[in-house]
């Protein structure tokens, strides 16, 4: 069901990382005042853009199995965030690598990005307790449904009162800014951001798959046991139905 | 609708004034919380971001208590099963918790203000004033929202007690950031500042994006 295409994915992923690594090493100039260290942003961007959007999408999922019913749309939604956290984490960590080599600190608090991007994650993370504290399997898929429509709702809406809160601009902003990157830069850039963009798709497909053939092993055992309350579903986080 | 929701109104606010639940629960937690402050931070009177900080985290975290009981009632004495047999519209309880929490949040802030402006506001709160009483009135509406929904997406929940919390404290840190903003100038010590407008700009788009998110949405906690 999830898995069409998925040969096609993992190899343009593939093909797309090694080539955005070897554009990052080989073709992009060392910036000018960071040096190779200023490296680690053709990975740190993408991931928190990918991550970001990523939240939203599972909001967006979320409002479209509120609307349906489908439970298709509800894995989607899990996937989407879950695969989101893991990239959330990233991003903090890359950043904050990134943030004690470049400006002295492993943290910076007046800086708006980093913030408002904590306070995200650290919402974030309470979606999965939350499923994981409700035991009915409609009741979770609703409830979860109704928080990722919430809490998509939150991310612009976060970044822009935190963005207001402080002025500094340490943190360079790459979208939008005046003196825009140069020509190799600027194409390493939208390289691994496509790049990033593929692998988050592709891993997302894969845990959909996964999720999906554990789903159906389990129906499958449960119809030759006969019994429902033989092989009782374990209390989980992710949708065990469809 | 209007109804329907006047009546729940009616019934909680009742139920409130027999029993005093939750307003004289957050009354104490604020008035504990203040003196917890003077010692912890080891001042007899604040002023600037300090005092502002000190007072909107106290009552956002006294409005933690009476969010995480606003919909117990209902679950565990039915109350649920009865509005869903009634034939009304679902978003009435919505409103009406709500309001209900927006009822709760000013009482406790008739207490809590003039509390914390006598046991540990610096400067004279009188200037302060009308700012912060239209800081006040965007960010009730802002909990009473957030509240309701969390309210009821954790009243299903096993754990409750755990799971209110960490969804609405993370929920609430931008209305933190506008009402400390919009209010620090207020209470100088030297003299209240003007209000910054435009902090009062981004409590009213909160207060607007989640009111049309939750009446969007509210439904579907409902449903069973």
């Amino acid at each position: 069901m999830f898995g069409r295409g998925l040969r096609l994915l993992s190899i343009l992923s593939v093909v797309l990382v090694t080539g955005a690594f070897a554009l990052v090493f080989f073709y992009a100039p060392n910036d000018a005042d960071q040096g190779f260290l200023q490296k680690i942003f053709y990975l740190h961007v993408p991931l928190a853009i990918v991550s970001l959007c990523g939240f939203v999408a599972g909001g967006v999922y979320a409002a479209r199995f509120l609307r349906s019913g489908d439970r298709a749309h509800d894995l989607r939604s899990y996937v989407a965030i879950h695969m989101s956290l893991i990239l959330a984490v990233a991003t903090l960590v890359t950043g904050s690598i990134w943030a004690r080599a470049s400006w002295g600190h492993w943290w910076l608090w007046d800086e708006p990005t980093l913030v408002a991007f904590l306070i995200v994650f650290l919402l974030y993370a309470c979606y999965q307790p939350l499923r994981f504290s409700i035991e009915d399997r409609d009741r979770q898929a609703r409830y979860a449904a109704v928080f990722a429509v919430v809490a998509g709702a939150f991310v612009p809406i976060n970044f822009l009162s935190v963005r207001f809160a402080q002025r500094a601009t340490t943190h360079p902003r790459v979208l939008g800014q005046s003196d825009a990157l140069p020509g190799p830069m600027l194409l390493t850039f939208l390289v691994s951001l496509l790049a990033m963009t593929v692998l988050y798709v592709t891993l997302c497909k894969y845990e959909l798959t996964s999720k999906h053939a554990s789903i159906r092993l389990a129906q499958l055992r449960r119809r030759l046991a006969g019994d429902d309350d033989l092989l009782a579903l374990p209390r989980s986080a992710a949708p065990q139905e469809l | 609708m209007t109804r329907a929701a006047a009546a729940i109104v009616r019934k909680d606010l009742l139920v409130e004034l027999r029993t005093g639940e939750a307003v004289p629960a957050m009354v104490l937690f604020s008035l504990s919380t203040f003196v917890i402050f003077h010692f912890a931070l080891d001042r007899d009177s604040l002023s600037g971001e300090l005092a502002a900080g000190v007072f909107w985290v106290t009552l956002l975290f006294a409005s933690v208590l009476a969010i995480g009981r606003l919909f117990v009632p209902e679950r565990e004495q039915g109350g649920f099963d009865g509005f869903l047999l009634a034939p009304v519209d679902r978003t009435a309880m919505f409103v009406a918790k709500a309001i209900v929490l927006l009822c709760f949040l000013v009482a406790v802030e008739i207490v809590a203000v003039p509390a914390f402006a006598i046991l540990l506001l610096g400067p004279s709160p009188w200037g302060a004033l009308p700012g912060l009483i239209a800081t006040l009135v965007l960010v009730d509406l802002g909990v009473a929202v957030i509240g309701t929904l969390v309210g009821a997406l954790g009243v299903q929940a096993r754990a409750r007690d755990l799971i209110v919390p960490i969804l609405l404290l993370p929920l609430l840190i931008p209305v933190v950031i506008a009402a400390a903003r919009a209010t620090s100038p207020l209470l100088l010590e030297a003299g209240a500042g003007a209000l910054p407008g435009r902090w009062l700009g981004v409590l009213a788009l909160y207060d607007l994006t989640f009111g049309l998110v939750a009446y969007a949405i509210f439904d579907f906690l409902l449903e069973d």
